[in-house]
């Protein structure tokens, strides 16, 4: 009971002695070592924040070993102030920040630095600025990269000496460019000069902007003088701001479309499940949304599985859920088929009501066992990020996937409808019932069978939807009537009419919404698709032939 | 003739809702009805239905305490399915055959506004938990979340300050009903306050549900391209968040780069979320579960235990956020203003509440105000972890006293009171 005030004492006197010490150490070194010392650049942490920042800038210039250490600590959290005197956690102990001796401090006694946005960017900063001189090629690219996007006056002695050394094309480029971000506000109008002219490279607005600076006056009226004194250089930067402007505008329109065609490979997704139930077999399923929430789920399952299972094979949890979630939308269709929709072939309106019933069940249902939170499905990190077409056009790796995955479902199903006996009783079936159930088509199996697709269909794009959109119990609401639409405008009964009406919705959407905004847009593509059926109620692709009039 | 038939039906149906929800309807006389009115099915019951589950705890933690002036809680939860009209026939149906003291529920403000009429004509109490847009002041009504000037003022404050990044270009994107554009016209005047130019500030709206934000990114893009430093300003509410912080994510829009705060993203909206790309995005609240207190570790473990107890689905995984901590303190502090007029009655429970205190799990000691029925709050500002929690970046010294009548629309002057 004694001991604890007598070693409280002792460690608060040690304390004060250490700092006394430590800051002695500080004044010392800052005299003799000049500013740019460790123990100087650490004290800053100590200060305001826009002195920590100046810090983190001054470490990254330092690129001392002893710097990395500060950094890293910063980052992970592990930097604070313990009665003013900046130290790193490890573990159990506490450390002096710039000499890295251990303190008698304890932890809980370290207010650890808040690491928010600004400090990250800064953090981020620096950390490029050590990898510049790393080995690595792959390395020295990324951080050229990001000191394209950040770098200061300050840290530009150390692109240049980068700069030097280099030996790698990309990784020299990159950094020439990053130079000349900073020259282009040098006091030598050579340096100027030959920056504006190596930013016409550039595909970024960004640099565009800095580029226009130039070109503006300062002043009023007659007495107004340019901002760039010199003739030669404003030239550079007016043929520079022109070729990139040139560059984006390409890069935009390609983003538009690109974002036109993944909405419409999305809409097909949802809707080719439809364009076999309600196009093919003229079932009005209005539980259709409710099969693809179907497969999101048995994607979530099987993520779940992969997480405890396989943790090593995590990314390709995707590849494995395609069968699973096309089995258990069938499945979920089969059930509804056998129990409820045989029995009302040909009532559509019973089936509409009896299929928005099936629709509130299963989402109920869903609600029950799963909660009624979103469920997190992580993007493999194959599927994550994209590729950049210029600053501000990134082609996401999970809309190119899923382009190509409908394409892909697309195949299977024309193969399926077109090559296999199944697809041709299908077809039979559909287009004369009783003249096929006569020359020996098992009609009632052969309905069970096509809805089973078009539900295990419509598993498929659930799995593509869980990718990109958010999986809950009343996902498939959302997609319900921009499924009808692709199918209703693309002409039942017809799966290319689908493909048009997807895509062409799509892109029609994405140029609409970059003109108007997605709430006008919105209202346009309804307003069309309305006027669209007035002149031709048969959709885009009608069926020939004696039955497309029954 | 006419007059026994509605008898004899409303005896049917109060006999039968009496069998549904108050199985121990027998001890009438020994307990007080409360009523719980949230969504538990439908779109907002992804929201709606973890302000169920805490409202039932609290009342279960009151019972266990020896319940209100020695008679037990009672509570009777209906579900108006995220239909709007439905709110205010359920609420209709709480006060006048339930008989309930008083109600806690509603999210959305339209919920809010529909049921406002029936609260006014039978005279009864709304505990409302969420932050809404303000503008609006019933006696019949205590708002437990926050006014526009405990959230979304402070959190615009910050993104201008140096910590926050010195922002100087800012997007207003919102989803299409009152809350955003009632926020965005607020914000708007605000920032023109300090000097932001209209040519700096770009508003949009999605409607409700919307789940393509291609387009919309690549305009931020496109705006933060064009000078100086731009953040985001969300106001998206529901499903929506999910595809457009997915996209965001993809699109390579960092937080240090273009900062999004979000007004109505919290830990449980996050759940559905793959969170690694979205580190550093803030959001503002008056409250985030990672704030540390012995009242807040006591809540969570509470919720905790009670979620697994009663079989809520993903128990072990369960979160607290700031609605839910506002319906913890709007029912203690009814339970704290009964106590005060010794009385269940509206208008002596109103005349007693202004003034109470709870200590709240934000870490505050938080105050009904005497006249404007809103609370005192501390503001948050949190960054999203990798986790899907929030870490603390900034928050306020004291608790700010609400503005339910925003100084920066025009014409609220001297609107501050009842």
């Amino acid at each position: 009971m004694f001991r604890l005030p007598i070693r409280f004492l002792f460690l608060s006197m040690l304390l004060l002695l250490t700092l006394f010490v430590g800051s002695a150490r500080a004044a010392t070194d800052s005299v003799h070592a000049g500013p740019a010392s460790l123990a100087t650049i650490v004290s800053g942490f100590g200060g305001d924040f826009n002195s920590r920042i100046a810090a983190i800038d001054a470490l990254g210039v330092d690129g001392s070993d002893d710097a990395r250490r500060v950094l890293v600590a910063l980052e992970a959290g592990n930097l604070g102030l313990a009665a003013d005197r900046v130290v790193i956690v490890d573990g159990e102990t506490v450390l002096d920040a710039a000499t890295g001796e251990a303190l008698q401090t304890a932890v809980a006694e370290v207010d650890t630095i808040t690491v928010n946005n600004r400090i990250r960017r800064a953090i981020a900063t620096a950390n490029a600025a050590f990898a510049l001189v790393s080995s690595n090629r792959a390395e020295r690219l990324s951080a050229a990269t990001i000191l394209r996007e950040n770098a200061t006056e300050n840290l530009l002695p150390v692109l240049e000496r980068a700069l030097d050394k280099e030996q790698d094309d990309a990784v020299g480029s990159v950094l020439s460019y990053a130079v000349a971000k900073i020259n282009l506000s040098s006091a030598d109008a050579a340096k100027r000069l030959s920056a504006a002219v190596a930013l016409g490279e550039s595909s970024d607005p960004a640099v565009k902007n800095m580029l226009a600076a130039l070109l503006e006056k300062s002043g009023e009226g007659s007495s107004a003088t340019w901002i760039e004194p010199v003739a030669e250089v404003r030239a550079a930067a007016e043929a520079s701001i022109r070729t990139i402007d040139r560059r984006v505008a390409t890069a935009q329109t390609v983003g538009t479309v690109f974002s036109g065609l993944s909405l419409g490979s999305i809409l097909l997704l949802a809707a080719l499940g439809l364009a076999i139930t309600y196009g093919v077999m003229g079932i009005i399923n209005m539980a259709h949304g409710e099969l693809l929430m179907v497969g999101a789920y048995a994607t979530f399952i099987v993520q779940g599985l992969f997480r405890n299972y396989l943790p090593a094979w995590i990314d390709w949890y995707v590849l494995a859920a395609i069968p699973v979630a096309f089995f258990a939308a069938a499945l979920v269709g089969v059930v509804m088929e056998r129990l409820v929709l045989r029995h009302l072939y040909g009532r559509p309106l019973e089936s509409l009501l009896a299929t928005w019933g099936l629709s509130l069940v299963l989402i109920q249902a869903a609600r029950v066992t799963f909660g009624p939170q979103n469920l997190e499905l992580s993007n493999p990190s194959w599927m994550s990020g994209g590729i950049e077409l210029a600053a501000g056009v990134v082609l996401p790796f999970n809309r190119i996937v899923i382009i190509g995955f409908a394409a892909f479902v697309l195949l299977l199903i024309w193969l399926m409808m077109q090559k296999t006996r199944l697809g041709m009783f299908v077809r039979a079936v559909t287009q004369n019932r009783p003249m096929a159930g006569c020359v020996g088509v098992p009609t009632a199996r052969v309905d069970t069978l096509a809805f089973a697709i078009g539900s295990g269909v419509a598993g498929l794009g659930g799995l593509a939807l869980s990718q990109i959109a958010n999986v809950g119990p009343a996902m498939g609401q959302g997609y319900i009537v921009d499924a009808f639409m692709v199918v209703v405008l693309g002409g039942v009964g017809q799966l290319a009419g689908a493909v048009w009406a997807a895509l062409g919705l799509g892109i029609v959407a994405k140029f609409l919404e970059g003109w108007a905004g997605a709430v006008i847009a919105k209202i346009l593509v309804l307003v069309f698709i309305i006027i669209f059926i007035q002149k031709r109620p048969q959709g885009i692709f009608a069926l020939k032939g004696r039955f497309a009039d029954s | 003739m006419q007059t026994r038939r509605t008898f004899i039906k409303a005896l049917v149906l109060s006999a039968s809702i009496a069998a549904i929800g108050a199985p121990i309807g027998a001890h009438a006389a020994d307990t007080i009805k409360v009523g719980i009115l949230h969504s538990l099915s439908g779109t907002m019951a992804i929201s709606e239905t973890a302000l169920k589950n805490v409202a039932l705890m609290t009342i279960e933690e009151i019972n266990a305490k020896g319940g209100v002036m020695g008679k037990m809680l009672e509570p009777v939860v209906v579900d108006p399915a995220s239909d709007w009209p439905l709110f205010a026939e359920r609420a209709r149906q709480l006060i006048s055959q339930d008989k309930v003291a008083a109600v806690f529920g509603c999210w959305t403000s339209v919920s809010r506004k529909s049921v406002n009429p029936v609260f006014k004509e039978l005279n009864s109490l709304l505990f409302y938990p969420v932050q809404y847009e303000g503008e609006e002041l019933e006696k019949n009504v205590f708002y437990t979340g926050a006014a526009p000037n405990q959230q979304a003022i402070p959190a615009v404050e910050y993104l201008m300050s140096a910590e926050g990044g010195s922002a100087k270009r800012f997007v207003l994107l919102g989803t299409d009903y009152v809350y955003p554009r009632t926020t965005n016209k607020i914000l708007r005047a605000f920032l023109k306050s300090k000097g932001v130019a209209d040519a700096d500030i770009m508003e949009d709206y999605t409607p409700f549900g919307h789940s393509d934000y291609q387009t919309i990114i690549a305009n931020i893009k496109k705006f933060a391209a064009e000078g100086k430093k731009t953040a985001v300003i969300s106001t998206i509410n529901g499903d929506s968040n999910v595809p457009f912080y997915k996209e965001l994510g993809n699109a390579g829009l960092k937080a240090t780069d273009v900062p999004v705060v979000a007004f109505s993203v919290g830990e449980e909206e996050l759940r559905g979320v793959d969170t690694k790309p979205l580190v550093g995005h803030l959001a503002a609240w008056n409250y985030f579960m990672t704030v540390k207190n012995p009242e807040n570790d006591a809540f969570i473990s509470k919720y905790k235990a009670w979620a697994k107890k009663n079989g809520v689905p993903n128990a072990d995984t369960v979160v607290t956020n700031d609605p839910m901590e506002a319906t913890y303190v709007g029912i203690y502090m009814w339970k704290q203003a009964v106590e005060a007029a010794k009385s269940t009655d509206t208008d002596k429970v109103i005349a007693a509440i202004g003034g109470q205190t709870f200590k709240a799990p934000s870490g505050f000691t938080l105050t009904m105000d005497k006249t404007n029925h809103h609370l005192h709050k501390p503001v948050y500002i949190g960054e999203v972890r990798a986790d899907g929690q929030f870490d603390v970046v900034w928050k306020t010294k004291a608790p700010i006293r609400a503005q339910p009548w925003s100084p920066f629309i025009a014409g609220n002057e001297g609107k501050q009171g009842l």
